[in-house]
């Protein structure tokens, strides 16, 4: 399908390399807006009254509420202890997928064993399957375990996962040399060895990648949480979710909410924005 | 690459061993231990993996498939009785279960089918050079780190009858104030709006990166021949993305049929029932409802593998459609 060109350079460049016009930058500045005027909107919503919030015109600017909503937000709907949880939950799944997913990737691209091909095909072949196809089970178990509302319950189901196998095994198939495994092995390093002192420092551009995503993933996580946890000791998205069932009936709260409950991603995002972009570009899978 | 046989075979003396003839014993215990680490190796580094998954992963949702044929109730856990395909019928007679499956298709098309259009415009404009380019992937990417959640309950109050923004908005344009969440393609609309707002720019970034791929001369052949931007976008640009536009639908597609949490927190105190009229009540929202407020699981694990035959046919169909689009590519 894709057409063999001789190039005479080299290295045939590919993309297009056309300047933008203004209209580029007038159509892109506008998508960018709708992106960004609702996450602005919020803040100014949080900062306001529920009275207010009920009237037309919908304010446009700040007022002077917000330190008052955001503070309700973080004690009467609980954010506060949210947010304390969601760093662990979101923190211990990120170390184990990430460590996981490294050495299972490293196994997949670069050793031979059995059955090799069809665990990867199970892995790959089951990496969308939708997250209600294993509630119920789960429930019953954590109901077993007794379990429900504590934080173990939505830190196990999602230790590992499929996807970052697959995104490790694609990175190191490129990026690890199988020579450097070789000559580590001739020298007599042990398998432990040589993935402590090869395969991580290799794989570690592709590691931060997969741990900044498998973090977003699991500090937005929803479905499962709020089956597993209740009110008593939620996770941001439990919390949330009890705010828009109307545990606080206050809109200016809810919105503060909303607020402090995205503000460590968009801050993540503030930071890590670039790795995170070619991230994704490098073929992440929705959640 | 068979390093576990090649070594395997060479390792008599025990490699990294300085003093190969040292003592003989000590040597070959330690080429076996190494022998048996190369060979092992493998196992013990996909054990946690495999072992995570299969129980977290694999078993439940077999499991999932033996619960659907049972009748398990929320109060009472312990209490099983078999019943055969006593909840996939009963499903398939209840007009809520072909309401959520109807809601599901529409709001599944409202959201893909302009989500995806305008990935594909705005990942053309980003393929540009542009100033700043890294600056406007991040932006764009901002309501990807926004929560299902966050944004549901922004979106709520944006498309709210008092005092919503899109209403008055659509004020200036002299239409009549809509109320979102009790009208059904109202409803359906704004909760897919929330759908295209959050995946919109990654699903850019999925065709720009796709786009940097396609080999330049291309488009210097075809402005060669006197084709105009748009026609290189026509004909050079989605031809060469079709692989990356196969994948994305089926992604957006298998997102769509598990649509739960903007639905659910869309309609408020309401929200598992989809409305008052079950009006935006999709598969995901009625699963939900079926399990943990009816407390009927079994009935709840037959809606979760139907859901899953439903995507076994999406994933047939993609199948059949890449396979038809090489031969004629």
């Amino acid at each position: 399908m894709r057409p063999r060109h001789q190039s005479l350079t080299l290295r045939p460049k590919a993309g297009r390399h056309l300047h933008a016009g203004p209209v580029t930058y007038a159509v892109l500045s506008l998508f960018t807006l709708v992106s960004l005027a609702p996450l602005v909107w919020t803040a100014i919503a949080a900062s306001r009254t529920s009275t207010r919030l009920a009237q037309t015109p919908p304010p446009l600017w700040f007022g002077g509420n917000l330190f008052k909503n955001l503070e309700r937000a973080w004690t009467e709907a609980s954010l506060g202890d949210a947010m304390f949880n969601t760093t662990i939950v979101a923190g211990s799944i990120t170390v184990g997928t990430v460590l996981f997913s490294t050495i299972a990737g490293f196994a997949f691209a670069k050793l031979r064993f059995r059955l090799s091909g069809l665990l990867l095909l199970l892995t790959i072949g089951t990496m969308m399957v939708p997250p209600q196809l294993s509630v119920v089970p789960l429930y019953l178990w954590i109901a077993d375990l007794q379990w429900t509302n504590q934080l173990q319950s939505v830190v196990l189901p999602t230790f590992v996962s499929a996807f970052g196998v697959f995104f490790m095994r694609q990175y190191l198939v490129q990026a690890l040399p199988t020579e450097l495994i070789e000559a580590a092995r001739v020298d007599g390093a042990s398998s432990l060895r040589v993935v402590w002192h090869v395969v991580f420092p290799a794989a570690r551009p592709a590691m931060a990648v997969l741990g900044l995503l498998t973090f977003v993933f699991s500090w937005n996580d929803f479905l499962w949480p709020i089956i597993a946890l209740n009110q008593s000791n939620p996770t941001v998205q439990v919390a949330l979710n009890s705010l828009g069932t109307g545990y606080i009936p206050d809109k200016a709260v809810i919105m503060a909410g909303a607020l402090l409950g995205t503000l460590p991603l968009l801050l993540a995002f503030v930071l890590f924005g670039r790795q995170i972009v070619s991230g994704i570009m490098q073929g992440a899978v929705k959640g | 690459m068979s390093e576990s046989t090649e070594y395997a075979g060479t390792a008599s003396p025990a490699p990294g061993d300085a003093a190969p003839a040292a003592s003989g014993g000590r040597s070959a215990w330690r080429s076996r231990l190494y022998r048996w680490d190369v060979k092992a190796s493998p196992y013990v580094f996909v054990a946690p993996f495999f072992l995570f998954f299969g129980a977290f992963g694999l078993f439940p949702l077999l499991y999932t498939g033996w619960a659907s044929l049972h009748r398990l109730e929320l109060t009472d856990l312990h209490d099983s009785g078999w019943l055969g395909l006593g909840n996939y019928t009963s499903l398939l007679k209840s007009d809520y279960f072909w309401n959520a499956l109807g809601n599901t298709f529409t709001i599944g098309v409202l959201s893909t089918v302009p989500q995806l259009l305008v990935a594909l415009g705005v990942a053309h404009l980003l393929n540009y050079k542009l100033r700043g380019s890294t600056m406007w992937r991040v932006a764009m990417l901002a309501p990807y780190a926004t929560s299902v959640a966050s944004a549901s309950l922004v979106f709520t109050l944006l498309f709210a009858w008092d005092g919503g923004m899109v209403n008055w908005l659509l004020g200036f344009a002299g239409v009549g104030p809509v109320n979102w969440r009790e009208s059904g393609w109202g409803s359906q609309f704004a909760v897919s709006s929330i759908v295209i707002w959050r995946w919109t720019g990654y699903n850019a970034l999925i065709y720009l990166a796709a786009m940097q791929a396609v080999p330049h001369d291309l488009y210097e052949s075809a402005a060669l021949d006197g084709a105009s931007r748009w026609q290189q976008f026509r004909h050079v640009t989605v031809p060469m993305l079709r692989p990356t536009i196969l994948f994305t639908v089926v992604v957006s597609t298998i997102g769509a049929t598990q649509l739960f949490g903007e639905p659910l927190l869309f309609g408020g105190t309401a929200g598992s029932k989809g409305g008052a009229s079950h009006q935006f009540q999709t598969l995901g929202l009625y699963l939900y409802d079926q399990g943990w407020i009816n407390g009927h699981l079994g009935r709840a694990s037959a809606v979760a593998w139907l859901m899953l035959a439903i995507l076994l046919v999406v994933a047939a169909l993609n199948l059949l459609i890449a396979r038809r689009l090489r031969r004629s590519g």
